[in-house]
């Protein structure tokens, strides 16, 4: 690193400075821009200061010489205006600009040093958007019927999917009352969708700015007047907030808009009531209206949500077994429809339907978009309609749509900023397509001796009944402890009480997941004993009956990692499982972090009392872009493990590594490893790893 | 016998009608399933009343009422029953399911998912047309009265898939499906149970919508009809609303910080 070399107090001169900036960033200076001007500049500054700039220029030029750049030079003005540990934060915000949004908007980001500076002070009283967002997003959940995301944004609005809230809030001095600024525009927001805000035509609403925010503040005394009813402690909040008092012009609009059966239609009736002078007085929690985006987003619903119902009353009306259409009818059950909170109770021909979940759902969702089932949203759709052959339509929502997409985002370590790069990994699950079909087949022949071997052993290793005695209740007595009681009692001894046989199950609660490395090192031998390795450890894995998963990896590049699918948690072990396994073959790099953090999630989903990691890989972990290869990479892979430790795992490294690398203390340190170093012995050696780390 | 027995069969009987606000025929349907000693299996998530029910169709017949909370060490001797040791001899003591059949009780196990395996051995015989247990440490068969019932209960929400019924176990049942009533029934049954005004009962069920909302959502369970019970009477004590959701409900739904915080915004949302 950059302050190594000299470890003395004295500042650096600026020729020294100089010729370290043309060793770490030579890439972006040329004869018409050199080092010569920042290096002046930071010679004038204290050593501490200098060691500070130059270590995290080292660590920014690695991810872009020319942010560096733009960071040296405005080191020292950071360092005054924010100190040392503030100015660290705002070059690793800047960083993670750039990560995101590439070199332009980072840059944006750094020069805008006394809007950051603002923005920092600001924040240290108020609220962010990161410090609400995981109490107010079950909140909101709570609240609704149909689950809204919750993102940042300049202002406040919803596009009636998305509630956005402001980045942060610093309005009073407390944190409570900036919390409740927060929630309360949450919930206002969550009010303009569930009680139809959006439910107009589009020619219905006002065009102007001015007119549009007089409209979302009408909505606000409207909305209020439903959370009083409803959410009686929110609006307490609300009267709390709601400063400056409205002008008197509002009076009788307000009075109107608080009856029961108020809707959108009254509150564009009260505005062209309103005089023109009016004006909205501003109140922290009162959002914009998007009209487009949030009519366009919920045309987009409405028409999607038409055909998921028909479809699924088809699936109901054949599930009844019936050729014509049943005749659903969605009464209301409560008498306060005019609130907006009727309950609809579905009635199939006069009697009452529980209808399945994902149906009430549907209903609920196009109730608070129409306010009525219109007639022909409950005509079934017929098998035209319905995805033919396919099976069941996808009912999960955001499940299946997770696989549709099949990517996923996960974080990366760079130990060099000590923080994570955001949602930096790109990671595609797919399946490995299936090799040679009589590959385990040979390979059981080929060990067959050693099969039986391994079988037994794990036989004796499986949950059985064992007979405990000399207990002090159970199922029989036992009748060697009874006599020698009996034999005590009889010569003037105490009772002895534990006189019972007990069947006790050991019970094996275990889900193990497997993480092949599919790498293009393994290539050759190495990969056939991983094959080979995995046909007799699934062997022995169904005589024990654990749950076990296992899934492949590989890689190129941060945007195009790879989780291969060889056996899920829910497989069975059979025939197609077989032939994937034959089918592994050597791929791309190592990213091995990101297969981590992805495995460990699959494995923590399943229910076990145990849950084992095991990973399987021939060295270090290895990527040609970004610098994986080397220290990044291990420092990753290492932290990876560290974050699935934290999250109830056990992992367990497995290396084929012929030099055993002085690095694996370093990687796998945190967690249990064992390097197998001879390849051939792998098949059986695996199998008994798992014994020993199980039994 | 000169067994101590595990209970009179006088004490095991329901005195007093408990209140319970029937839904959708379940009454019905259960006194239909006696009358033809036909098993039950009531489903549904956990406090929503299916203990309350037996207690009050227990009542209704007119028969004792025999409960076992089965858990995971549950075995069948424990149900049947075993030898005990005493000073000079060995004696038999009547397991509760042994006790039930003979004197024609309702048997209720709560969570029969929960029991060992290997207690299917002694519910299978009793639960289909042969209706006897066979007690194999003595010899013996006990022959089930009619008036004897065996009914069971499962909640399909929140065991692993590893609990899941068996089919032969589910198939040999007539099984009522409980759900949380309807919100104004079950703020009805809030306000007569706990003691508060019909205004906090419904206010409460709308809390409990609220975390059912929330249910897979970070939250395995939404607050049940007896957590607002509970809730309910700490209110009718004098319990500040707000103070009476969080012991009650929100500490009682999740350990979680956030999900906590979450859970008392809703409350102080509604109250």
């Amino acid at each position: 690193m950059s302050s190594s070399a000299q470890s003395s107090e004295t500042p650096l001169a600026a020729a020294a400075l100089e010729e370290r900036f043309e060793e770490l960033i030579g890439a972006v200076l040329s004869s018409r821009r050199t080092a010569a001007g920042i290096a002046q500049t930071l010679s004038a500054e204290p050593r501490a200061l200098q060691d500070f700039a130059m270590r995290w220029v080292a660590v920014t030029a690695k991810t872009s010489p020319e942010l560096a750049y733009q960071f040296a030079a405005l080191a020292p003005q950071a360092v005054a205006e924010l100190g040392l540990a503030g100015a660290e934060r705002w070059l690793l915000a800047a960083m993670d600009v750039y990560d995101r949004e590439g070199l332009h908007r980072a840059s944006a980001q750094l020069k805008d040093l006394a809007a950051y500076a603002a923005r920092m002070r600001e924040r240290g009283r108020g609220v962010a958007f990161e410090d609400v967002v995981r109490v107010l997003d079950p909140f909101v959940a709570g609240l609704s019927g149909r689950r809204l995301r919750l993102e940042p944004a300049d202002t406040a609005w919803t596009d009636t999917a998305t509630l956005f809230l402001p980045t942060h809030v610093a309005l009073f001095e407390e944190r409570e009352a900036n919390f409740r600024v927060y929630k309360l525009c949450a919930a206002l927001l969550w009010a303009q969708t569930r009680y139809g805000t959006f439910n107009l035509e589009p020619g219905a609403y006002p065009r102007s700015q001015h007119a549009q925010a007089l409209l979302a503040f009408l909505e606000t005394l409207r909305l209020a007047a439903k959370l009083e009813r409803r959410l009686p402690g929110l609006h307490r909040d609300y009267l709390a907030l709601a400063q400056p008092a409205p002008g008197a012009e509002f009076g009788p609009a307000a009075e109107r808009l608080r009856a029961p059966g108020a809707s959108v239609a009254d509150s564009v009736a009260e505005l062209a009531r309103l005089p023109a002078s009016a004006h909205a007085p501003s109140w922290p929690f009162v959002g914009r209206l998007d009209l487009e985006r949030a009519l366009a987003v919920r045309t987009e619903r409405v028409e999607r949500e038409k055909g998921a119902l028909r479809r699924a009353l088809a699936k109901l009306q054949r599930d009844e077994g019936r050729s014509e259409a049943p005749a659903i009818d969605f009464e209301a059950a409560r008498d306060d429809k005019a609130d907006g909170n009727a309950e609809f109770a579905p009635m199939l021909e006069g009697r009452p339907l529980a209808p399945p979940p994902e149906v009430a759902s549907l209903v609920e969702s196009i109730m608070q978009d129409l306010g009525e089932i219109p007639e022909d949203y409950l005509e079934p759709a017929g098998e035209g309609g319905y995805r033919a052959g396919g099976g069941e339509p996808p009912e999960t929502g955001g499940q299946a749509e997770a696989d549709e997409t099949g990517l996923r985002l996960y974080d990366e370590w760079d130990y060099r900023r000590r923080h994570y790069r955001k949602q930096w990994c790109v990671l595609r699950e797919r399946d490995v397509h299936p090799g040679d079909p009589s590959f385990a087949a040979r390979t059981l022949e080929r060990y067959r001796a050693q099969v039986r071997s391994l079988r037994r052993s794990f036989e004796a290793l499986r949950g059985e009944d064992k007979r405990l005695r000399g207990e002090p209740y159970g199922d029989d007595i036992d009748l060697d402890a009874l006599v020698r009681a009996r034999a005590e009692l009889a010569a003037g001894g105490e009772l002895v009480e534990r006189t019972f046989v007990r069947r006790a199950r050991h019970e094996r609660d275990m889900a193990v997941l497997f993480m092949v490395d599919m790498s293009g090192s393994t290539k050759g031998w190495i990969n056939d004993c991983e094959r080979e390795a995995l046909v007799l450890l699934c062997e022995a894995l169904e005589v024990l009956g654990d749950r076990y998963a296992i899934y492949g990896f590989s890689g190129i590049t941060h945007k195009r990692c790879e989780a291969y699918r060889v056996k899920r948690f829910d497989e069975r072990y059979d025939a197609l499982v077989r032939e994937r396994i034959a089918g592994i073959q050597p791929l791309d790099y190592t990213r091995m972090g990101a297969a981590i953090r992805h495995l460990s999630q699959i494995l923590a989903a399943e229910e076990a009392r145990t849950r084992l990691l095991v990973t399987l890989s021939d060295g270090k972990p290895d990527d040609f872009s970004d610098g994986y290869r080397g220290e990044y990479g291990i420092e990753d892979t290492r932290q990876a493990l560290i974050e699935a430790k934290r999250a109830g795992i056990h992992p367990f490294c497995i290396t084929i590594d012929r030099e055993a690398g002085e690095y694996l203390p370093r990687m796998y340190g945190a967690v249990n490893y064992t390097v197998v170093s001879d390849v051939a012995r792998l098949p059986l050696k695996l199998a008994e790893l798992y014994r020993r780390l199980t039994a | 016998m000169n067994a101590p027995q595990a209970a009179d069969a006088a004490a095991l009987m329901i005195e007093r009608e408990p209140f319970y606000r029937p839904v959708h025929g379940e009454v019905e349907l259960f006194v239909a399933a006696w009358r033809n000693r036909v098993p039950v299996l009531l489903k549904g998530p956990t406090g929503c009343g299916k203990t309350r029910f037996m207690e009050y169709m227990a009542w209704r017949l007119g028969r004792p009422l025999v409960t076992v909370s089965c858990h995971d060490d549950l075995t069948a001797a424990d149900l049947v029953g075993r030898y005990l040791v005493t000073a000079s001899e060995t004696v038999w003591v009547d397991g509760p399911m042994a006790h039930a059949v003979r004197i024609g009780a309702l048997l209720y196990l709560d969570e029969i998912v929960e029991a060992r395996k290997d207690t299917t051995v002694v519910i299978h015989p009793l639960a289909d047309d042969r209706r006897s247990l066979f007690i194999e440490k003595r010899g013996e068969v006990l022959k089930a009265p009619p008036e004897f019932m065996l009914a069971i209960s499962y909640n399909p929400g929140y065991q692993s898939v590893l609990k899941e019924l068996k089919h032969s176990t589910r198939q040999r049942f007539v099984a009522i499906d409980f759900d949380y009533p309807a919100a104004d029934i079950e703020a009805g049954i809030v306000a007569r149970e706990s003691g508060v005004d019909p205004m906090t009962a419904e206010r409460l069920v709308r809390l409990a919508h609220m975390t059912r909302n929330l249910k897979g959502n970070g939250l395995d369970e939404g607050a049940s009809t007896r957590l607002l019970v509970h809730a309910g009477k700490l209110i009718a004590q004098g319990v500040a609303p707000r103070a009476a959701c969080t012991g009650a409900i929100a500490l009682a739904l999740t350990d979680e910080r956030e999900m906590l915080a979450a859970v008392n915004e809703l409350v102080s949302a509604v109250f």
